[in-house]
């Protein structure tokens, strides 16, 4: 597979995991770590069972219940019987085939992809699936990461492979320093924002240049995280020092020698000099104002700064219906300033930015204020642990101080399935990723923005520029 | 999985881009833990209002369009969620074939797991059969996969490109794991060398 010409990330990675390749050019790629959750394994399982297999490797897999489940005192177990009966499922399936599991009263349950990273599961230069499309987030450690529908979770439970077809290879640099205020949200609202939704369709986005280089942990996975919401198949950051730093000492990660050598494995990983990309997208971060989506698709982005922009400007027939759809739907008139839509609504957590340093950004702006009258603001955890180290530094109290609610971990009011939902009409300042019709319940709209962003709109009761709260 | 060769049948237009997966199936409906029964739920804020009540302008309430097993959209169909609930929805309401100009990555794929067929064209083609369909009982159209053409009701066909290794699978119904299990060999081979190259990643356990 190493030939002499020069490699990307992605091509370093999949290289080193193709087990075969088919005469038509499908490869069957290995798989490192599997994630489940109870939402798109049930049928996954059932099928192994109708079929008499087994699961090929427990020990590269981990199940944790998150879609789901309840953000309240969950003590008393799951009130609502379907998702009751889908944790319940989960529980029975990882007995049967012996998968581990984080169970809903363990501190390391959380969103799923909280937890890989934070558990040192997810490791860099490693394939990692799950029934998830938000799995391109393990992308930041420098690991090959995407989603897969159920179907293949069962798959990949029996055979520990994906039948794949290797994706294109795109460089999104991003050079500069971002400026103050400004946040890796705000950096991948951009990057959507110019590249599109379908901008990444069948190519695999390694994020690059200083802005990124800069990132913490945190912030990287925030930027792949919303890979997918330009369409890419996965997104990637080589592995560095800051990776490095991360990942030891993390619980499942090597330990020791072991460890020296993975470091010394990883510090191979980083694209070659002069290896070729098939797209290439360069922006500047000091362009990067903070972002909110003004529509019902990720793309629909606008600094603060701005306005709703105008449907008769639009000279695609198509796209101007679709615009005037939106606006419609979103209850905003052209030209609106954006810092002046008022919201009902503030939900910071999911896997987007649901980490301790989202939780920390949203407390400073939080700390001596309180939210508006008339605005519920919801503070959800992304793990156990995440809720443990914020109540560690008190800033559960300068939280709940401000009036905002501090829950119990998992996926919450990023996609409604528990009982944290919008109602309808219900406008709503959010730090996950994904703004669709409905997505956060029936009715409900949403605006993406950063967690410093959403604080501030908490404070105001409408969407603010969080750089005036400095 | 049902083999996948020749459809002829009812298409149903719906000209729009970005058809997002919580639009095929909204979140709250993916609370089940069988593959089944989610037709019901097929585009549900499209179908019908808050009222449960169908919405009359929707295509898929509209006769012909009932038994629509085609459905032709525009750019980046299925995007957003890994939910295989999408396709299963689509199926179990009957639509066998999606044609679009592109689909998002995930969704295309679990197509194929279930016996749909997505087939990409031009979007000047796709507008085209948008009029085709319009034309409701009277129009049929063809999606011969093992020839690879869309047949007009006009009887123009329009060739389309498919993955060979998808369209066997398709062709056949055949099962992926089963195939995959027939190079079991090459996968404990490739573990026996990987407990070398990656010795240093540990278990869960």
């Amino acid at each position: 597979m190493a030939g002499t010409s020069p490699r990307t990330l992605f091509d370093k990675v999949w290289d080193s995991h193709v087990v075969e390749k088919l005469p038509d050019g499908t490869c069957l790629l290995y798989i490192d770590r599997h994630l489940v959750h109870e939402v798109t394994s049930p049928q996954a399982f059932e099928g192994l069972r109708l079929a008499g297999r087994r699961v090929r490797r427990p020990d590269a897999t981990i199940a944790v219940v998150d879609h789901n489940v309840p953000t309240s005192d969950r003590r008393a177990g799951i009130a609502e019987p379907e998702s009751r009966l889908q944790v319940e499922t989960l529980e029975h399936n990882v007995a049967a085939f012996g998968v581990p599991y984080f169970p809903l009263l363990d501190a390391r349950q959380g969103i799923v992809h909280i937890i890989g990273p934070e558990q040192g599961i997810s490791l860099p230069g490693s394939t990692i699936v799950c029934g998830d499309s938000h799995t391109s987030t393990h992308g930041a450690l420098g690991a090959l990461a995407f989603g897969i529908g159920t179907s293949e979770v069962e798959h990949v439970l029996a055979t520990q492979t994906l039948l794949q077809k290797r994706a294109k290879n795109m460089l999104v640099r991003v050079d500069g320093q971002l400026p103050l205020g400004c946040t890796a949200k705000d950096i991948v609202l951009t990057i959507i924002g110019a590249i599109g939704t379908a901008g990444g369709t069948g190519h695999v986005i390694e994020f690059a240049g200083e802005a990124i280089r800069a990132l913490d942990m945190a912030g990287r996975m925030t930027v792949c995280n919303m890979s997918i919401e330009a369409g890419a198949r996965a997104g990637m950051i080589a592995p560095d020092e800051t990776t490095v730093a991360y990942v030891a000492g993390k619980p499942y990660a090597p330990k020791g020698e072991a460890l020296d050598r993975a470091i010394a494995y990883w510090r191979t990983l980083p694209s070659d000099d002069g290896a070729l990309y098939d797209k290439v997208v360069v922006l500047d971060a000091a362009t990067i104002a903070p972002m909110v989506t003004w529509g019902t698709s990720p793309e629909t982005v606008a600094p603060i700064t701005g306005t709703v922009p105008d449907p008769a400007a639009e000279p695609d027939e198509a796209k101007r219906a679709q615009m005037l759809r939106m606006l419609d739907y979103m209850a905003l008139t052209p030209g609106q300033k954006l810092s002046e839509v008022p919201i009902d609504v503030v939900f910071i957590g999911s896997c987007t930015n649901g980490r301790i340093e989202d939780i920390r950004a949203a407390a400073t702006v939080a700390k001596g204020r309180k939210v508006a009258p008339g605005v519920r603001a919801l503070v959800v955890p992304g793990s156990g642990l995440v809720k443990q180290q914020a109540e560690a530094e008190g800033l559960d109290r300068i939280l709940l101080d401000a009036g905002f609610e501090w829950r119990e971990a998992g996926c919450s009011m990023c996609l409604g399935m528990n009982p944290d939902k919008l109602t309808p009409g219900q406008r709503c300042a959010s730090t996950s990723n994904r703004n669709f019709e409905g997505r956060q319940g029936p009715g409900g709209r949403t605006h993406l923005l950063s967690p410093a962003m959403a604080a501030a709109a908490a404070v105001t009761g409408h969407l603010a520029d969080v750089r005036e709260f400095s | 999985m049902d083999a996948f060769t020749t459809l002829t049948a009812i298409a149903a237009p719906l000209p729009l881009a970005n058809v997002d997966t919580d639009k095929i199936i909204p979140a709250r409906f993916l609370k089940t833990i069988k593959r089944t029964g989610l037709g019901v739920h097929l585009f549900d804020t499209l179908r019908f209002d808050a009222t449960g009540a169908e919405r009359p302008d929707f295509v898929l309430n509209r006769e012909p369009y009932r038994a629509a097993k085609i459905l032709i959209a525009h750019e980046n169909f299925g995007c957003g969620s890994s939910r295989e609930h999408a396709p299963w929805a689509l199926l179990d309401f009957g639509i066998r074939c999606v044609i679009a100009p592109d689909f998002a990555d995930i969704f295309f794929n679990n197509c194929f797991k279930n016996g749909i067929l997505p087939v990409r064209l031009p979007r000047e083609i796709c507008d085209q059969l948008i009029e085709d369909a319009k034309l409701g009982g009277n129009a049929r159209i063809t999606v011969d996969l093992q020839r690879q053409v869309v047949v007009r009701p006009n009887g123009t066909e329009i060739k389309f490109e498919v993955d060979p290794f998808r369209r066997h699978l398709l062709l056949e119904g055949l099962d992926d794991i089963g195939q995959t299990l027939m190079h079991a060999p090459a996968i404990d081979s490739y573990e026996a060398r990987q407990s070398d190259d990656r010795s240093w990643m540990p278990g869960i356990a």
